[in-house]
């Protein structure tokens, strides 16, 4: 057991502070938590259908996750997605958001995503390869059980071929329903 | 000032202090000296001036501590008079640590308490090393990770020794509801706030599909208008405010609209001001329960007199009293305090940033295999060089042929490595070959 206090020197007053180092605030923080993102970021093993992309090298808390399909429903398809790692990573999980208007069972027409790891799943120990490879799963497997889109899960628990053919158009650029969606061919 | 120490009111004190007993540390030395040490040197922090932190303050200047300071950034509102107890209601709209000093000082005589009303963030490392204990009562993790960093980056090492004149403990409680906890951090020795970051529960969440499709309670549909509703919507063009009255009223309306549609009761007011504000009624004999714990662990540090909480003990009130402690283990790969800043040394700081890449590569010590490098420039962090990523590559190529000095490198500068052969990021402070 340590004792941190001998009486004798514990004086703390006549230290002569060391100046000079008049930072604002330490850059203690911002290491820690860049610490984890740049360990992330370096660690990313992207599957060959995703790529990054960082507007700002030096920021490396904003970017965004291209993922284009080569199997499934979704294939030659392009979608883009913006990641924001907030402060509290990895206590909380990064903000994710769709930039691509997609018709799928499992994100909304705003972007929203429904995938449980970005929300009530996280867990500190998950990283931003994790999210990328349940993204990429979604595009895979879409969920028609748990959805964000109803009409686009519904279509797909009942008709997988006309699902198909909705994927396809919204891809090519057109109307599914009443909604149009903007071409994102690869 | 000596007619103090042999006060009646301190007698109980002296007791604890000027004897020994079979519960002390083996090294305790009972004497006068401790309590003059209390009154006299030792300076603590208190950080939050809440529930926690009046507790905290009142305790500890009733202990003989005399030399405090007290930092918090809110303001006091009505809601907070029924547990923090050294506001009144004239005082509501003051700063909260100003109060809260003044209040001590005018009750205990000579008591020094400073108030700094602003965030913890604003202070920098001479500010907190001057402290022999702190003591935080926070409600945030974010706050909670950054003091913790910043008690860990004030570490110094020599030949990968820790001077443990360098450490300052952090005690640290924490409350929600009927529930509580508290810890003894001792940075660089014993686990701190980032080796055991599962610790802290997330907020709760409910699974997006659920509060778009099937909500069945009220706060799926409060969340559904913070998540969903707001950012589409923007009514105020601005992100949500918890304490805007109109920001909380315009989510009361839409989601109790929500919920008359799906039949869902008991949708109220404070119900959307808790989801919205992330707020767990605060209980005051939680508190003080936990206010008292932590008092008495920072008079254990600074006198000695018995052995620490080791490290970890959590609280329960709901059914009848329960309390359990348990050592919180050091994680080995902790980015925070597992890090002990390595040196490089270079021939000289007109290198290229691909001759340092290649000695990262070649180093015994070290043989990296595609290094991915940052540096803290001038309390900026900026990305030098990513191999892995792709689009970051290319943006940072340039810098290959660049000069570490041209970099706004310089000696003693620290750079922080990440790869693939160490599951940790590397902080490395470059250094100088003397002879060149
Ligand atoms: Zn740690």
């Amino acid at each position: 057991m340590i004792k941190l206090f001998s009486l004798k020197n514990a004086k703390k007053d006549g230290e002569s502070p060391k100046t000079g180092t008049q930072k604002k605030s330490s850059a203690a923080q911002l290491r820690i938590q860049k610490g984890f993102v740049i360990l992330d970021i370096n660690e990313l093993n992207l599957p060959k259908t995703c790529g990054t992309e960082f507007p700002d090298p030096d920021d490396l808390l904003t970017f965004k996750l291209v993922i284009c399909p080569d199997e499934g429903f979704y294939k030659g398809g392009r979608f883009i997605f913006s990641f924001k790692v907030g402060p509290n990573y990895p206590h909380e999980p990064p903000k994710v958001k769709c930039e691509t208007q997609v018709y799928h069972p499992n994100i909304d027409l705003e972007g929203n995503v429904c995938l449980n790891i970005l929300r009530e799943d996280w867990k500190p120990v998950l990283t931003i390869n994790s999210i990328v490879y349940g993204l990429q799963y979604l595009f895979l497997e879409p969920n028609p059980e748990d959805p964000l889109n109803k009409d686009a899960a519904e279509v797909l628990q009942n008709n997988r071929r006309v699902f198909e053919q909705n994927v396809a158009k919204a891809i090519r650029g057109g109307y599914v329903g009443q909604y149009y969606f903007q071409r994102c061919l690869k | 000032m000596d007619s103090e120490y042999s006060h009646r009111k301190l007698s109980h004190l002296r007791k604890v202090l000027e004897r020994s007993g079979p519960f002390c540390r083996p090294d305790f030395e009972p004497s006068s000296e401790s309590l003059k040490f209390l009154m006299q040197t030792c300076k603590i922090l208190v950080i939050g001036a809440g529930g926690l932190g009046c507790e905290c303050l009142k305790n500890l200047s009733l202990m003989g501590f005399r030399q405090m300071h007290i930092i918090d950034m809110d303001i006091i509102d009505l809601s907070n008079l029924n547990r923090q107890f050294l506001f009144r209601h004239k005082d509501i709209g003051a700063s909260k640590s100003e109060t809260a000093a003044k209040f001590i000082n005018d009750r205990i005589p000579g008591c020094n308490v400073i108030p700094h009303f602003c965030k913890i963030q604003d202070k920098n490392e001479d500010f907190y090393r001057q402290f022999h204990i702190i003591i935080c009562g926070l409600d945030s993790i974010i706050a909670r990770r950054w003091i913790n960093g910043m008690l860990v980056s004030l570490l110094i090492y020599e030949n990968g020794i820790l001077d443990q004149s360098t450490v300052i403990p952090l005690v640290d409680g924490g409350t929600e509801g009927f529930k509580g906890n508290i810890r003894v951090v001792l940075p660089g020795l014993t686990a701190c706030i980032e080796c055991t970051l599962d610790l802290y529960p997330p907020q709760i969440t409910y699974p997006l599909c659920t509060i778009a499709n099937t909500p069945r309670l009220p706060e799926h549909c409060i969340e559904y208008v913070k998540v969903i509703q707001w950012p589409k919507e923007n009514p105020f063009d601005c992100s949500i405010d918890g304490d805007d009255p109109q920001h909380i009223n315009w989510i009361y309306e839409k989601s109790m609209e929500r919920a008359v549609n799906f039949g869902i009761q008991g949708l109220t007011y404070r119900l959307v001001q808790g989801v919205v504000k992330n707020i767990i009624p605060a209980v005051a004999s939680t508190n003080a329960v936990i206010a008292s714990i932590c008092c008495t662990e920072v008079f254990k540090l600074a006198s000695s007199c018995s052995p620490s909480l080791n490290n970890y003990m959590i609280f329960t009130n709901t059914d009848g009293i329960y309390g359990y402690t348990y050592e919180a283990e050091k994680n080995i790969n902790c980015l925070t305090c597992s890090q002990t800043i390595k040196e490089i040394e270079i021939k000289s700081i007109y290198i290229k940033l691909k001759d340092l890449i290649q000695l990262l590569c070649s180093k015994n010590d070290l043989q990296m295999k595609n290094p991915g490098i940052t540096a803290n420039i001038s309390g900026k962090i900026k990305t030098l060089y990513i191999q892995s990523v792709p689009s970051i590559e290319e943006k940072t190529r340039q810098n290959l042929s660049k000069t570490l000095f041209d970099l706004g490198l310089r000696e003693n500068s620290e750079i922080i490595v990440a790869d693939v052969t160490t599951p940790n990021t590397i902080m490395l402070k470059i250094k100088l070959l003397k002879n060149s």
